[in-house]
């Protein structure tokens, strides 16, 4: 079958795919987005979340034809997501203005790097708090916790043990993981 | 080799600009984090090359049975399928592959001994596809009885897991079924035992855990124009793998051409080889490149797990509360095929006393061969299970010479000159009662945190919002526990890394690259080899390349050895890149300035300095056009193997030690266990990366909260199948399980070891476990002589 849908702003179409198929496996192998990760592809590690609609979702647990014409963002997308939310818009309904897109084509990344990567509060967070070791169950953490500060953006630390309690990490101990967040919690609001 | 055939997701070299300056010491951020947070960074399970092929590996669905028939013909007929193939489809004689002895056969051969055994393997375009395929081959097994432990495995007429056994224990056991055996014998403890005044024993149980990495096993194999095969792959040793794939393939090992893809952690996992060999006999077979990617429920077949053991203690120590002896017998239950559980009885065994003075031991520990899953290395291998008995022992011995706990640990702490069981001195610092007086002074956590104005909040509760208390039943209890790991690997082993530096100028600036093969797993030794090269070398531009089989071995990436190993190859072979730097700048400037001759000259800054901080040249006008490139090899200070029969010898290359305190708050009506904070002192030498040290602590300690209260393999004694091969099934600590971890870092350096450090990674793993055991004890009061406590040994039901 054939599936049409919106990935992180941009229009996507999924030939061949098999019924059977998930929304995680569509992304990752016909769509060369493999930020969301396999590690459990029965919902219980969270390291394939990405958000259907605004809604955080274990895509393993998604079937490919139940994402038509829905939009998804995925890690890849997060950092032109949250940017797009600060700018006062929601899922590119607003586009990108001149200035902006000057400032985006002058920065320039580094691919081997990323180096000059423009990223999300929380991902960068992440990067200085120490969160990432290994690093696969960033990718669905990161989805996870940049959704629950855009809900709450001033949680308390049992608030962020129960939103991200469906994630799991076999590296830090989690104790990077809330620093992390508290990390881009402060700075959200710092910013504000 | 990858060159216009490299798949996407081929690894490329990591560089951190110069915005970073950070030499050791520093908590300088990954050079893979920006790539890791975008989702760019490729892992093994996320490469792709045109025209791929799936692979599928079709597992015994029995522990033992011989193999009666295989009927492949269905599967072969489906559409999209390329190739099947069993052990009669192997391309040469050498047919088994082993970590230490080659006893594990590649496909099985007439015969299947554990559960999850592969029996054949398909590849096909599309991965149902495959799966579909594999499902539809045809095999009869006759059932065999199962060996399950010590008892089914020495029975008069138990039937052998291995037949005609020729590896090197096969010599010195009473049995076939046993693996190895190692005594540690030394003092009189027939004496000893009667100046005991007190004297305890325990029999306790440690459950099998799993290392239950999140990047399921994966990579990518690509045939070669030249009949070889290019591997992308997650592993912790590359060059092992090597020595073990390039045989049954019939290649010699240049053809075979290994990379490290991203690796979702390993934790000891990924010692073994998983789908290395069958990804690469399926792209030999059909000229496609193909990935085999497990999902979860094959990983828990696909790799080794931590050994269960049977442990049986027995302490006496005199009224002042001195120790007196100490027997021991530790099972450890190696399942089907060795892996490397003869290294791992000879750390259980050499450990087993653990941190104290002990004048009189007798241990044995054993490994046998039975039919449940065969088991290896994790975190704190062998030291784990010996942890959680004798820290047991201590509590029950300091309760009945009736001195407090910890102040009785400290009596007895061994320190930098004590005599191991095993003769050899301990000849660095050993900070025993000092990590157990700082984390009994850590401040406790306050009690009934839960309770607020707005009534209790659940989520600080045992059960947590399960809503099953608001504080009624609820007990609180404190435990502690101490441990000693060995670092590096041991007896005799020639445990040696390579290291390739060079450095050049590039635009004007020093550059300085780095190349190894060390497996980065997520323990951030690619940050440390930057901060190494930037310290020795004096310049903020480092290159980390992709580790592969282009350099020499690095040695595994386990045993806490990587940074005191590699790191230490790194720091050689940056210390020889500065020599040739500077015999360079002699040369070309010497006769201008005397102190080219009479100082000691460093390089800083991207110059030459002296040792008084004068500038005597730019490196860019040193090198110009001339690159400096150093490859060399390095090893730690030998070993030697065990004595046989006494267990006396110099095994151990450096020891490592942390203490816990455990704060649990227990539901005793229900059984439910909150670990309200577990504390954690650990001497690690010197914290080149303060940060990367303290996530490996707090990661290993989760790690260890996990095997107290929630995870254990369950395999059916009758059947010898695994009952729990899922995430749903096995418990792994989430974020609402693990409490705040507080740390205390001491950095007390031993002079043997590169820049003082202390392997750091695994000492956590083994004291987290019996500390929060004791606490539970210590509020429920219960014995709990087996690791994890589930709720039904709390309530009795």
């Amino acid at each position: 079958m054939r599936v049409n849908f919106t990935v992180n702003g941009r229009p996507q179409e999924a030939d061949d795919v098999w019924e059977g198929e998930s929304l995680l496996y569509v992304l990752r192998e016909r769509l060369g987005l493999p930020g969301a990760k396999n590690a459990c592809e029965q919902g219980e590690c969270g390291s394939c979340t990405v958000r259907l609609d605004g809604v955080p979702v274990c895509s393993c647990l998604v079937a490919a034809g139940q994402v038509e014409g829905r939009e998804v963002v995925t890690v890849e997308g997060l950092a032109e997501y949250a940017r797009q939310r600060d700018a006062g818009c929601r899922s590119g309904s607003c586009g990108t203005s001149l200035d902006e897109a000057q400032r985006w084509a002058a920065h320039g990344t580094d691919s081997q790097t990323g180096e000059g990567t423009q990223l999300s509060p929380v991902q960068q967070a992440f990067i200085d708090a120490g969160a990432v070791q290994c690093g696969f169950c960033t990718p669905g953490l990161l989805v996870a916790a940049d959704e629950m500060l855009e809900r709450n953006p001033t949680p308390t630390d049992e608030d962020i043990r129960e939103a991200l309690s469906g994630n799991l990490c076999r590296c830090t101990g989690y104790e990077t993981i809330m620093n992390a967040v508290r990390l881009a919690a402060a700075r959200q609001s710092e910013a504000v | 080799m990858a060159g216009t055939n490299a798949p996407l997701g081929t690894p490329t070299k990591v560089t951190q600009g110069s915005q970073t300056k950070g030499g050791i010491g520093e908590s300088t951020l990954r050079p893979d984090g920006t790539l890791k947070v975008t989702g760019e960074f490729a892992y093994s399970s996320d490469m792709w090359h045109e025209d791929m092929l799936w692979g599928q590996i079709l597992r015994a669905p029995v522990a033992h049975a011989e193999i009666v028939s295989i009927d492949t013909s269905e599967a072969l007929a489906q559409a999209g399928v390329y190739a099947v193939m069993t052990y009669d489809d192997l391309p040469t004689d050498v047919r088994h592959y082993g970590l230490e002895f080659p006893d594990t056969p590649v496909l099985a051969h007439g015969r299947v001994r554990h559960h999850g055994e592969p029996v054949a393997i398909v590849a096909a375009d599309h991965p149902e596809t495959a799966r579909r395929a594999a499902a539809k081959i045809k095999v009869e097994y006759r059932e065999l009885p199962v060996i399950t432990d010590e008892l089914t495995a020495t029975a008069p007429n138990a039937p052998l897991i291995h037949e005609d056994r020729t590896d090197h224990y096969a010599g010195h056991v009473e049995h076939p079924n046993i693996l190895h055996r190692q005594p540690i014998i030394r003092g009189d403890v027939e004496e000893a035992r009667h100046r005991a005044d007190f004297i305890v024993t325990g029999e306790y149980t440690f459950g099998m855990q799993d290392q239950a990495f999140l990047g399921p096993e994966s990579g990518l194999a690509v045939p070669a124009e030249d009949g070889g095969v290019d591997l992308y792959i997650a592993t912790q040793w590359l060059h092992a793998d090597l020595r073990q794939i390039a045989p049954v393939l019939g290649l010699p090992e240049e053809k075979v051409r290994m990379t490290l893809s991203g690796v979702g952690g390993a934790f000891g996992g990924r010692e073994d080889l998983s789908m290395q060999i069958h990804a690469c006999l399926l792209a030999l077979r059909t000229g496609k490149p193909v990935k085999i990617v497990y999902n979860r429920f094959e990983s828990f077949f696909g790799h080794v797990h931590r050994h269960p053991a049977k442990l049986f203690y027995e302490h006496g120590a005199t009224k002042d509360g001195k120790l007196t002896h100490l027997k021991a017998r530790i099972v450890l239950d190696g399942g089907a095929y060795a892996s490397t559980s003869a290294a791992v009885v000879g750390n259980a065994a050499s450990l087993g006393a653990g941190p104290y003075v002990i004048d009189n031991v007798d241990i044995e520990a054993l490994a046998l061969y039975t039919n449940n899953p065969p088991c290896g290395a994790m975190r704190g291998f062998g030291a784990v299970q010996a942890c959680f008995a004798y820290e047991a022992q201590m509590d029950k011995l300091a309760d009945k010479v009736g001195m407090d706990r910890v102040e009785f640990r400290r009596l007895n702490a061994m320190e930098q000159g004590t005599i191991m069981p095993t003769g050899q001195p301990v000849d660095s610092p050993a900070p025993v009662a000092e990590l157990l007086r700082r984390v009994k002074a850590m401040p406790l956590p306050p009690e009934r945190q839960w309770e607020s104005s707005e009534g209790a909040d659940v989520r600080q509760l045992p059960g947590g919002l399960s809503n099953t208390t608001h504080g009624e039943g609820v007990v609180r209890g404190v435990g502690y526990a101490v441990g000693i790991k060995n670092v590096g690997f041991s007896e005799g082993f020639d445990d040696y890394s390579t290291a390739r530096v060079r450095m050049e100028v590039v635009g004007g600036e020093p550059v300085v690259t780095v190349h190894t093969a060390m497996a980065e797993v997520g323990q951030g030794g690619v940050t440390v080899h930057a901060q190494i090269a930037r310290t020795e070398l004096g310049v903020t531009q480092v290159t980390i390349q992709p580790a592969d089989t282009q350099v020499g071995s690095a040695g595994s990436t386990s045993a806490s050895r990587q940074t005191y190993v590699t790191g230490g190859a790194v720091k050689n072979a940056c210390e020889l890149v500065r020599e040739r730097v500077l015999e360079i700048g002699r040369r070309k400037f010497g006769t201008y300035h005397p102190a080219w001759a009479t100082a000691e000259l460093l390089l800083e800054g991207g110059k030459v300095v002296t040792d008084a901080g004068e500038v005597l040249a730019d490196l860019a006008d040193v090198l110009e056009d001339e690159a400096v490139e150093v490859e060399e090899e390095w090893r730690h200070r030998p070993t030697e193997p065990f004595d046989r029969h006494t267990g006396q010898g110099f095994g151990h290359v450096q020891y490592s030690f942390a203490a816990h305190r455990a704060v649990v708050e227990v539901d005793t009506e229900l059984g439910l266990v909150k670990v309200i904070e577990l504390a954690c002192a650990q001497d690690v030498g010197k914290a080149l990366n303060p940060l990367s040290v303290v996530g490996q602590i707090q990661g290993g300690t989760t790690q260890g909260l996990g095997m107290a209260v929630m995870e254990e393999i369950l395999v059916d004694p009758k059947t010898a199948k695994v009952r729990n091969p899922s995430f749903t099934d096995y418990l792994i600590p989430t974020i609402l399980d693990t409490p705040t971890m507080p740390v205390d870092v001491l950095e007390l350096a031993d002079a043997h070891a590169p820049y003082g450090l202390r392997g750091a990674g695994e000492a956590p793993t083994l004291s987290s476990t019996p500390a929060v055991l004791a606490a539970i004890r210590k509020a429920t009061g219960l014995e709990l002589n087996r690791t994890p406590v589930r709720p039904e040994h709390l309530t009795g039901t």
